[in-house]
């Protein structure tokens, strides 16, 4: 299993064909308390970059985008309950969808931890 | 059964808990600031405040099954017991009548007492959309002036006086546009949003159907000609721009801009909300828009919400006046003022319109306050007004951007609203507890973490309401909450502690709001 970072704060677990995907710690600490999470549907289809989620929190309403193009096999259910999740778990319990990785190409490019946290300390 | 749920928790005839201050009371009121319950709290279900005549009760229902089995529930308060209880609540309130209200964006400005004694004349307050127009020519000529006016203060072509809002007046404009386009058979699919317009704009333009892309902004925080003009093209219908824009700086490229997107055959849709800051002084008509609308209640000092809804016409250029919707008003020369309506369109060389934004005509209570507000300060008057609401905030810049980060003071002066960030702020402590100290100081907060390419945002925007002193007393706060803020107070995390509730959980507000109340059944 590899993890992917972008430069829109999202992270991206891969594990064989499908993929992870979630904010980082460092997009819900700059969110602050997230009040509201909307997750795809499964079964919708996202090209690179198109919106996927979105995220509200008391400051702000945000898009999550698709950082890889791929079919959603599951949205987390639980942060309709629990959109604090996010803010206590951003990286594991909170993540947002699962896809199937339509193109694995696109996945070079992406940042690794250590360059992500290298694009973080530039901010 | 839903648990009962006492949302003030506070009851009438209950002692309260301490609040731990050095004079408690036992009622919770604290001498002139009286504790209020909910309306359902005071009044009882079994009580009426009128006093009607006996009726027997042993009649038959002429409802059959449909009568009510239960009673309303609704609470039965006398007329004093009702008047205090929304007294008691307006005094927890905060508003520009009472002080310094520098929400950013939002224009709070005074609302004069003269608008409202004219708002009250029967012609305006007492008349009925569907009078007929010979019963109603005082009001139908206020309006028609008003638009004289607009169109004459904007150098626009034409304008259409219903839309009810700002963002109303967006959609009405965008479809004006899309009407343009249709009609000359080239359907455009895209409309371009810079980062430093308004939220509403992209909304706008989804809503009518387009696909919507940013545009950034440069380090000046303007608009980046350049890239806008790298991205126009044959699908683009129309560029959003708010001028003066969010950063609180006036789009000095504007003029570029509008001829960029004309040459490129789209149109320029400009947010009109901060024309405060420029009427009198520069005329849309002159850098190229097409559509604007006015935000009669910031612009012209009507009230917010005040009874009704607000009221945002829209200027049109030549180009899209065909497209305009109806009705509007038109005088001959005989002074008679019509009703342009489906009816009679082809008469007055009308018939492109692409519909109706609402039933009727517009918000007359809107129109006779923003006419007062013009005809009282004249020409000269309204210049001044802008150069008055300008001055103030780069008084407010100047004097603070040696306390707080300013990041786009070195761009030039600003506008009518001043920017700060939360850089140089303590670790842990946020914009947000800057604004809970702001409301013990007795200032109503600033507009927070907008727009959102400034990292914590503050957007203050005095308007030409306050007066020095105000402003300095304002100015005094900001300089003693910058020290406390970046020396990490922590009583500030814990702010307000002078208002009627403390600190209120905002994200639990929000996560699991309880928006009913239940009776207390036990």
């Amino acid at each position: 299993m590899a993890r992917y970072f972008t430069e829109e704060h999202e992270w991206i677990e891969v594990d064989g064909e499908t993929a992870i995907i979630g904010i980082t710690d460092f997009a819900q600490e700059q969110l602050g308390d997230v009040v509201f999470v909307e997750v795809p549907d499964t079964g919708a289809e996202f090209t690179k970059g198109a919106e996927a989620a979105v995220v509200e929190s008391v400051k702000a309403a945000s898009d999550v985008y698709a950082p890889i193009a791929g079919t959603v096999l599951e949205g987390n259910s639980a942060l309709e309950d629990e959109p604090e999740l996010v803010n206590t778990a951003p990286e594991a319990e909170g993540w947002f969808f699962k896809l199937t990785i339509a193109d694995k190409g696109e996945l070079e490019g992406l940042m690794d931890a250590k360059a992500y946290k290298a694009f973080c300390d530039e901010l | 059964m839903n648990k009962p749920i006492n949302q003030s928790g506070w009851k009438p005839g209950t002692p309260v808990a301490s609040d731990g201050s050095e004079h408690p009371t036992v009622t919770g009121n604290k001498a002139l600031m009286l504790e209020e319950a909910l309306i359902f709290e005071i009044g009882g279900t079994d009580t009426c405040g009128v006093d009607l005549p006996e009726t027997p009760t042993d009649l038959p229902s002429r409802l059959g099954d449909f009568g009510r089995k239960q009673g309303t529930g609704l609470p039965g308060l006398s007329e004093p017991e009702t008047v205090r209880h929304y007294t008691r609540l307006s005094r927890q309130n905060y508003g520009i009548d009472l002080g310094f209200f520098p929400l950013g964006s939002c224009t709070m400005k005074h609302n004069p007492r003269l608008n409202e004694k004219v708002a009250r004349m029967p012609g305006f307050a007492d008349v009925h959309p569907m009078q007929p127009t010979d019963t109603v020519q005082g009001a139908l000529g206020a309006m028609n002036e008003l638009a004289h006016w607009l169109i004459e203060l904007t150098g626009m072509h034409s304008v259409a006086m219903s839309p009810k809002a700002g963002a109303h007046g967006e959609l009405c404009g965008i479809l004006c546009i899309r009407a343009a386009l249709e009609a000359r058979g080239d359907a455009r699919k895209v409309v371009l949003v810079p980062e430093s317009a308004h939220g509403t704009n992209p909304a706008t333009a989804a809503f009518a159907g387009y696909a919507t892309e940013d545009i950034p902004a440069n380090k000046d925080g303007r608009v980046d000609l350049e890239a806008l003009k790298e991205r126009l093209g044959p699908d683009v219908a129309a560029v959003m721009i708010t001028n003066p824009n969010t950063c609180g700086l006036f789009e000095r490229d504007m003029k570029a801009i509008s001829d960029a997107v004309h040459e490129a055959g789209g149109f320029v849709y400009c947010d009109g909300a901060n024309f405060n800051a420029i009427m009198g002084r520069v005329k849309p008509g002159d850098l190229g828009v097409d559509a604007m609308h006015i935000n009669l209640h910031k612009t012209f000092s009507t009230p917010h919400g005040g009874g009704g809804p607000g009221s945002g016409p829209v200027v049109l250029s030549e180009a899209l006046s065909p497209f305009g919707p109806l009705p509007f008003t038109a005088r001959t020369d005989d002074g008679y003022i019509h009703l342009v309506e489906e009816e009679n369109a082809d008469e007055y060389d009308h018939t492109s319109a692409f519909g109706r934004m609402t039933a009727f005509h517009g918000q007359m209570g809107m129109f006779s306050r923003a006419l007062t507000y013009i005809l009282s300060h004249g020409a000269d008057g309204l210049r001044t007004a802008a150069g008055d609401a300008v001055l103030n905030a780069n008084y407010i810049l100047r004097q603070l951007e040696g306390d707080f980060d300013a990041p786009f003071a070195a761009s030039g002066p600003c506008m009518h609203e001043a920017l700060f960030s939360d850089e140089g702020f303590a670790e842990g402590f946020s914009t947000l507890d800057l604004a809970k100290g702001l409301i013990d100081e007795g200032f109503h907060p600033m507009t927070m973490y907008f727009p959102l390419v400034v990292h914590g945002a503050m957007l203050i925007e005095p308007t030409e309401t306050e007066s020095k002193a105000g402003i300095d007393q304002f100015i005094m706060a900001m300089k003693s909450l910058g020290e406390r803020v970046k020396a990490g107070d922590e009583a500030l995390k814990s702010a307000p502690h002078h208002a009627p509730r403390a600190r209120l959980d905002e994200a639990q507000a929000a996560r699991k709001p309880i928006l009913s109340w239940m009776r207390d059944e036990g």
